[in-house]
């Protein structure tokens, strides 16, 4: 015990000062939401062709990149220097549309009904389903549970069964070999439940958008509350965009 | 040694015409004489125009230091391998599974990603008897992790066989690599087993790098190798912590949750990606490195590994720590090489097979392997994994100290050699991971073979859990920590 004690006192006290009192630190080539300015129509041309997975959107002759599809592989930024991903990391959003990132200033939209804060209070039970992907996801939102990041003070828990879950939070493109077994996880959840699509692949596909194999993500298959973007997102990321779907307040910003 | 197959070195091409086309009982007899010294890194079929398969093997020859290629014309069924060697046990259930293709006389020809019948529904080990119960685990599990479908059937407290039904993750990765490079390849290629994210790129760097005739400096490959094994070290710290976790042994298990984050933060300190993402590319590197990043690696390396030692001291150094592994989850040395078990799994076992060894590439850049010699339970897989560290520790500071520098380097990808094949092994964290790269005659991939170590060391963890209690399967499970994904694929 005593070992165990001396230990603890080498290691020190390393919970980080996210999002309470402090901006998260990220690395200088962290690629955070995208930020396009005046872009030619042949640089558009050459971005489209080297996006791997289509991310460029001309919708309403105004060019977007779609973080629900963005891999944040920077390729583009590379090619065109209209293009910069910042150090933007609240990405995360309610609503599909609010995912597409143009050339307007950015503040990370809030939720618009605050039901979830009535009914669950302070805590979130979150029932985490794996359904194809990579496994990144899982590894990065573990992370939380970490004492760097120690999601559990806000009252974020993760649970063993669906039946004890607040939420859903869907990683990966849902393979086919998943899909029934999604479908009886957010069966099984009390209502009401919330629904997460945790990282690109569980948004849109991501780099396995049209594969025979897989669903293009959770979308259709069930209706989500808050999408989180990323490939895989930063755990930074991950529990801004949750604790603001908690109806708590958005996270400080990088400056 | 004298041998009819094509011999091929590590990270090298050869034309697929070279690669010697054998009579099919010759070819299976030439292969399991070879399985005495060699062992299987892949084994697949090729379909052509005229309904017929090529059935293509790669051996890996330790003594010979390379591979060994062969490859024989067969129609509709062909007499199976694994009879004989039940290292080819889920090779030729992936070729009847993907082709249809019979191999004749295999024991028992599961699905083994339920690409064509719905996923879990087949027939599975059964055992009879009033006081026999069955534990169905999965695809989803209690934890945060990858779908897998567990069946343990159980006598009392003592579990007599294990089940591993995989397949959930199953996203047709190599259906997707066909006709490639292309803008998605690379991407596709980090996302096979996102933990081994930078393995699987040096991987495909090498063979894009040997297809296309491309060549790389020395200092970006050992920036590669550096980032390789800052990938090795963030995996097996996160691996030691969840073990420690398991036994209920809380100091280990919160420093080191906190310290692989260390790690993870110093590749996105290349890169940006805490998996390494987007880094590593053929013929280059897409972000440079300057003297200022390697003085901060460096000083980050200093700062932190002397906390990392100190929460894995503490746990091998507590007695109730060992007493849960120790003789926990033994797989003998002679069932791991009857599996076909590799990486730092099958060392932990005693089984001598080590891809930086065996295969090592012309640079002999690496870190130094570790002489390992265990028993084959829990203790030595995760000792293994602390001796792997120290060696990691040992190349990452010798690197970091001269650090070769290098600019982003992003050479323009020319035409890949029409009609060769190219194989490449890393020793990734878990073991060796072989791609096996086929070009057709318009220099596309005609076929992209990804063999991750879990597919050789599944069998591994369910005979891990022969006459163990279920209560010590999740630290068998994280002993050996397989990947789903890198097996579905």
């Amino acid at each position: 015990m005593w070992k165990a004690l001396k230990s603890r006192l080498f290691q020190g006290h390393r919970t980080g000062k996210f999002p309470v009192s402090a901006p998260p630190s990220l690395p200088p080539r962290f690629a955070g939401r995208p930020e396009i300015s005046q872009l030619s129509n042949s640089e558009l041309e050459a971005c489209m062709e080297i996006c791997p997975v289509g991310a460029f959107t001309t919708a309403d002759d105004k060019v977007a990149i779609d973080t629900g599809k963005c891999i944040f592989c920077k390729k583009c930024a590379r090619v065109c220097r209209s293009i910069k991903f910042g150090k933007e990391y609240r990405l995360a959003a309610m609503k599909r549309e609010d995912l597409l990132a143009d050339g307007s200033a950015y503040t990370p939209p809030h939720p618009e009904d605050r039901q979830l804060a009535e009914i669950c209070g302070r805590s979130l039970k979150i029932r985490q389903v794996s359904a194809g992907g990579c496994a990144a996801c899982e590894l990065d939102f573990n992370v939380l549970n970490t004492l760097a990041w120690d999601m559990g003070r806000f009252g974020i828990q993760v649970v063993a069964s669906p039946r004890h879950a607040d939420c859903i939070l869907v990683t990966g493109p849902v393979s086919k070999n998943m899909l029934l077994a999604l479908k009886k996880s957010y069966e099984a959840a009390p209502r009401p439940v919330w629904v997460i699509a945790c990282g690109t692949c569980a948004i849109s596909g991501g780099i396995y958008a049209g594969s025979p194999e897989c669903c293009n993500g959770v979308e259709g298959i069930l209706d989500v509350d808050l999408y989180v973007p990323g490939c895989p997102p930063h755990p930074a990321t991950l529990l801004e965009g949750i604790m603001r779907l908690m109806g708590k307040k958005s996270g400080p910003e990088v400056k | 040694m004298n041998s009819n197959f094509l011999f091929l070195k590590n990270g090298t091409a050869a034309p697929w015409s070279d690669v010697p086309e054998m009579e099919f009982n010759y070819f299976r007899t030439e292969i399991l004489k070879k399985m005495g010294s060699c062992r299987v890194l892949a084994f697949f079929a090729l379909p052509e125009t005229d309904g017929t398969f090529l059935l293509t093997a790669v051996l890996g020859d330790p003594q010979a230091q390379g591979f060994l290629l062969a490859k024989s014309r067969v129609s509709g069924k062909f007499a199976s391998l694994t009879a004989e060697h039940a290292a080819f046990n889920r090779f030729e259930r992936e070729i009847y599974e993907e082709h249809g293709l019979l191999p004749e006389g295999h024991p028992w020809l599961k699905p083994l990603r339920f690409q064509n019948v719905d996923p879990g529904v087949t027939d599975y080990f059964a055992m009879l008897g009033e006081a026999v119960h069955e534990v169905a685990v999965g695809p989803v599990h209690a934890g945060v992790i990858e779908p897998g479908h567990f069946r343990f059937e159980c006598m009392g407290e003592d579990v007599y066989s294990l089940e591993i039904s995989l397949g959930y993750q199953h996203r047709g990765v190599e259906k997707l690599l066909r006709n490639g490079p292309d803008a998605r390849t690379p991407h596709l290629i980090e996302t096979a087993a996102g933990d081994s994210s930078i393995a699987a790129a040096v991987n495909y760097a090498r063979i894009v790098e040997a297809l296309g005739n491309i060549p790389v400096s020395p200092e970006i490959r050992t920036i590669r190798q550096l980032a390789l094994e800052l990938e090795r070290c963030a995996n097996h710290i996160g691996d030691l912590g969840a073990l420690a976790g398991d036994v209920a042994f809380l100091p280990t298990a919160s420093f080191c949750g906190r310290i692989r984050g260390e790690y993870l933060n110093m590749s996105a300190e290349l890169c940006g990606n805490r998996f390494g993402r987007n880094f590593v590319t053929p013929g280059g590197l897409t972000c440079a490195v300057d003297q200022e990043l390697a003085d901060k690696l460096l000083a980050w390396l200093n700062r932190v590994a002397p906390e990392l030692w100190n929460a894995l001291d503490l746990m091998f150094d507590s007695p109730t720590v060992l007493d849960r592994f120790e003789n926990t989850g033994t797989v003998s040395a002679a069932t791991l090489r009857e599996l076909g078990a590799v990486g730092m799994a099958a060392r932990a076992g005693g089984v001598a097979c080590d891809s930086r060894k065996d295969f090592p590439m012309a640079d002999g850049l690496c870190a130094e392997p570790v002489e390992f010699s265990g028993s084959g339970d829990v203790a030595s897989r995760a000792r293994i994994r602390y001796e792997e560290l120290k060696k990691s520790h040992e190349f990452l500071f010798k690197v970091l100290k001269n650090m070769p520098l290098s600019p982003a380097v992003l050479p323009e990808l020319s035409l890949l050699a029409p009609g060769m094949i190219a194989v490449s092994v890393t020793e990734a964290w878990r073991g060796e991971l072989c791609h096996v790269a086929l070009t057709a005659v318009n220099g596309k991939f005609r076929s992209y073979k990804i063999i991750d170590p879990s597919f050789h060391n599944w069998e591994a963890l369910a005979m891990a859990l022969r006459d163990e209690q279920i209560s010590n399967f999740p630290i068998c499970n994280k002993s050996f920590n397989l990947s789903y994904c890198g097996h579905d694929l």
